[in-house]
This record gives C-alpha cells, structure tokens and sequence, in this order.
C-alpha cells in the first residue's frame, strides 16, 4: 500500500514538473516571438505603406527617375539620388573600416600581449558606445575642416568627411566580431603553420585569416549593414540636398538622412510626399536584406569545421 | 650489454641531434631534468611514458615550439649535426630551427586550403615561387607520404575533405616537403581509427631511410612497431634509453619493465 502511494506521489510531482516546464518553454517562446512580431510587423508596415506610394508613383520612376523633388510643385521621385549619396558614404566608410578594423583585429589576435588586448579592447567598445550624433558634429566640425585645408573648395556638408567618420565608428564592429573570429582558430592550425617555419605575419594572414573567413565575412556584413544604415553622421555633416553624384566632395542626402529630414518635417500624415519616406525605407530594407542574405550564405560557404 | 651480434656498436653510428644537459621550465615549474639522448641518424626513436612524463614538452624543445608562449625557459642545449650548431641558443632564431625540422601534430591540422596549398606551404613560406619546381616538390612529398594516388586527380580540392588517416598522410606530406633534417612526430594516431593508424606506421617506418624521425607515442606496441630506439621518461626524467627490442625485452630498470608490463602507468 505505502509503495503504492509512494509511486502516486511521485507521479502527481512528475506532473507538477511537466508544467512548470511547459510554462517556462512558453515564457521563453512569448520572449523570442516579441522580437519576431516586430520584425514583421516592420516589414508589414514598409510594405503596406509604399503600396499606397507606389499606387501614385510608378516603380519605373521610382528606380529610374534621375531626380528627387518630392516636395516641389514639380514632383519627381528618383530614389537613384538618395541611393547614389548612400553608397557613396557607405564606400569611403567601408574602404576605411574593413581595411583598420581587420589589420586591428589581426593585431589584437595575433601579435598584442594579453596585457595590451585587456586595454585596447574596451577602449574600442568604448568608440562604438559614443552617440553617432556626437561623431556627426565630429565629422562637421573637425574632420571637414581639416580636410578643407588639403582639399580647397570642400563644401562644409560633404560625403567624404561623413564617410570617414563613420569608417571610423564601424571600425569597432568590425574588429570586435573579426576577433572574436580569430580566436576560435585553434591554437593546432597556428602552430602547424609556426612548426613550419612560419613567422607570426604568414600565419596570421595565411592561416588564421582564411580559417576566421566566415566570421570576417560576417563581421564585414554588419559593418555593410551599419554604414547603409547610418543616419545621425550623414544627416549633421554630408547635407540634405538631394544630389545624383558618386563624388565624395560634394554634398548630397542619404536615404537615411532624407528619412530623418521628412519624418522630423510638418508634412501632413498621408500626403504622398509623407509616403515617400517609406518607399525610401523599403529601399534601404531590401538593401540591407540583400546584403544579410550575401553573408549568410558566405557563411555558409566557408564555414570552417576545424 | 645483451645486443645481439646484428646490431651495431652505438658508438659507431652517426649521430644526427642530441640533447644535453637539458632542462625546460614553463614559468617555475621544471618540465625537464637534466636529460642527455642521442638522436640516431636515419632510425626511428621512439619516446614513450605516462601521461605528464614529460615526452611531448622534450620533442617541442627540438622546434622551439615553447618560444612561442610567454614564461618558458631552456636550459642546457640540444645539438644538431653535422654543423654542431645549438638549437637552443637564445642567438639562434626559432624560425630558422623549424625550417630545418618539421613537426607532425597529434590531430591532423591541415590548413583551409587546397591539397595543393597545404603542401606547398612550408616551400612558400621558404619563398619558392617557381610553379614548376613547387609541383615537383609536392608531388613527390605527397608521394613520399604514400597518399599521391589518392589525391592526384584532386589536388584543388579542400584538404578538410579528405579522411583522418588521409589527412594526417597530408600533414606528413607538408613537413616533408620542405627536406626536413629531422621529423618529429607528436602522438600522430592518437586521433586516428586502427586502420589509418597502421598505413601511417608503415609510412614512419619506410621514411626512416629519407630522414630521422623522433616520435612521442602513448602506445607501447606502436613504439615496438615503428622504433629502432626507444627512451623511457617519468616526471621529467629520462629512465632508459637503448635498442628497441632491448628496453622491451631485457630492461636494465626496474620502473622500466614496470611500465611496459603494464603494472604501472
């Protein structure tokens, strides 16, 4: 009888624990769907409010017009314009960024001592803590007037001195995750390539480079994905003028800056000119999708399994 | 001294490296005493010993693997011939040391290259560029390390997708290519299924005509397989060291025959 209510008992508390399970698998479930619904709800929202443009304004406009004037008597809707600012900026701030902040991550994983590595990594985590609004008035007020001097005749809005200066603010990025990358290369493959008579500059760019590559490659995704994204930096220091030019010593709009210039602006709620910005936004959407969707699969192309 | 009539008189056979007085420290702690070996010209000497004996910290003295970490200290040296040079000595540059011995890893570490690369790395690293001589040299490593006819329709491919066995062949094939003067060999099967472990043991065994070899092994029977000496080490020491079959069968120490019987270790 006793081992009968003892199995029952231990039945009952099997159960009890079965749902305090469930619960938490729930709880934790509620938690990762948050950020899913927001994604998509994002996306619903990018998507469903440039139908409204798009029903206006035809999409072969849109890609092909040569001006942005959505605010003029004589409207035109150009995205190339504020594309062609974007990719600008986002180029001189990548030529800069994937070139130091990989040579640095190199460093911090291969030649700094452990010592050096303690204190030059929070200070790095330190410059991708500054608000980019900071780094904006940096860019406006520092670097474009240091620049003037080597290059007269710099506009005081310009693409280049942004650009620097967010290859600057990615730098960070790029390292931290490049590192990290680094160092899960075993210690074997360094020492293979060492016992081989190699000195530490061959084998950090012959093997440990090519083993981390799908995490470099990753990390140089994100600092795509920041650049294209970029707001504060471009809107202070490159100007807002909607301007079809690939030269950085001009002054043009990014997509993002122009997002900022609208949605701040007193256009009324549902005038095309107001929906333009979500056409703007889907356009950097699937920018940054496209490039998400390019290092995914280099990850998965050159995914190391050691 | 029980040899028979067959072997020759160790004091007649040319002496490829050899260790004296050598003691090793990883910060304070002495990893190595006082050991005195010979390294015979074109044999096989096995090292073999209990865990934390010592054997793996004495072969990576030879390539001054040590020199690549923080705190570690030689002392004594260990001599390599015909030049008599001291591999040990602070002026003496570690990289130079490894162009000159090669080193084979207890797991296959091939690099995430092609079976081409990974083979001409060390003769890069050495700075040949010809594409014709760097295609012999590889070719005949790859043969040298048994594994051409295996890989010869596919040597673009990446090496991770060849087997264990063929992998460690590969890593052979990269330490031999550059001529070493001496192949040291760390536990090279211990990753390895008993199949690869074999074909790997014949190649030890069939390159000791080509180069000397010192290897570390945990398994007795694959020293008494692949060696012509064998040293024993415990806690740092070297206890013997002799003919293979001698320090198998008619060990002069007790802790020896105690190790190789199985009582201890």
């Amino acid at each position: 009888m006793s081992t009968h209510s003892q199995i029952a008992g231990r039945l009952a508390h099997r159960r009890s624990r079965q749902r305090k399970e469930k619960l938490i698998e729930l709880t934790l479930l509620s938690a990762a769907l948050v950020a899913i619904a927001t994604t998509l709800g994002i996306v619903f929202i990018l998507f469903s409010e440039s139908l409204v443009f798009f029903r206006q304004v035809p999409i072969w406009d849109f890609l092909t017009d040569t001006q942005w004037t959505p605010l003029f008597s004589d409207a035109h809707f150009g995205i190339s314009v504020l594309l062609s600012g974007t990719l600008t900026s986002s180029a001189i701030a990548l030529a800069i960024a994937i070139p130091m902040g990989t040579v640095l991550a190199v460093y911090l994983s291969e030649f700094a001592s452990p010592r050096t590595r303690e204190i030059a990594k929070p200070v790095l985590e330190l410059l991708a803590g500054i608000p980019t609004i900071v780094f904006g008035y940096f860019a406006l007020f520092f670097v474009t007037p240091l620049l003037q001097k080597i290059i007269p005749g710099l506009p005081g809005f310009n693409l280049l001195g942004a650009g620097i200066v967010m290859g600057v603010m990615i730098v960070p990025y790029i390292s931290s995750i490049s590192e990290d990358a680094m160092r899960a290369v075993p210690v074997l493959l360094r020492e293979g390539s060492y016992a081989l008579g190699a000195t530490r500059l061959q084998t950090a760019f012959k093997v440990v480079v090519p083993a981390a590559f799908s995490g470099l490659a990753a990390a140089y995704i994100l600092g795509i994905s920041r650049a294209v994204g970029e707001t504060m930096i471009v809107a202070v220091a490159a100007g807002m003028q909607p301007n079809l030019t690939f030269n950085p010593t001009e002054s043009a709009a990014t997509v993002t800056a122009y997002i900022v210039q609208v949605a701040k602006g007193d256009l009324p709620h549902g005038s095309l000119g107001y929906q333009t910005i979500f056409a703007a936004g889907l356009a950097l959407f699937l920018i940054t999708l496209l490039f998400n969707l390019a290092g995914y699969w280099l990850r998965r192309r050159y995914r190391e399994t050691y | 001294m029980n040899a028979p009539e067959a072997k020759p008189d160790l004091d007649s056979l040319p002496i490829k490296a050899e260790a004296k007085q050598l003691n090793f420290y990883y910060g304070a702690k002495q990893a190595l005493k006082q050991i005195d070996l010979p390294i015979y010209d074109n044999k096989v000497t096995a090292l073999i010993g209990p865990s934390g004996c010592g054997k793996s910290t004495f072969l990576r003295c030879f390539n001054r693997m040590h020199d690549l970490y923080p705190g570690n200290r030689y002392e004594g040296e260990i001599r390599l011939y015909p030049d008599d040079v001291n591999l040990l000595a602070s002026a003496v540059d570690p990289i130079e040391v490894r162009m000159r011995l090669s080193m084979v890893f207890q797991k296959p570490n091939p690099f995430p290259k092609s079976i081409f690369e990974n083979v001409a790395y060390g003769l890069r690293v050495r700075g040949l560029k010809n594409r014709t001589e760097l295609e012999d040299r590889v070719e005949q490593a790859l043969r040298d390390a048994a594994l051409f006819g295996e890989v010869q329709d596919r040597l673009q491919d990446l090496a991770s997708n060849l087997s264990g066995g063929q992998q460690q062949r590969l890593c052979i094939a990269r330490a031999l290519a550059s001529e070493p003067e001496l192949l040291l060999f760390d536990e090279p099967t211990s990753a390895l299924d008993p199949i690869a472990t074999g074909s790997i043991e014949e190649l030890i065994h069939a390159l000791r005509d080509k180069v000397t070899i010192l290897i570390v092994t945990h398994n007795m029977q694959q020293a008494a397989r692949v060696s012509d000496f064998t040293a024993y080490m415990y806690l740092g020491e070297l206890i013997e060291f002799g003919w293979t079959d001698d320090v198998f069968f008619r060990p002069k120490q007790k802790q020896t025959e105690d190790y190789i019987t199985g009582r201890f270790g």
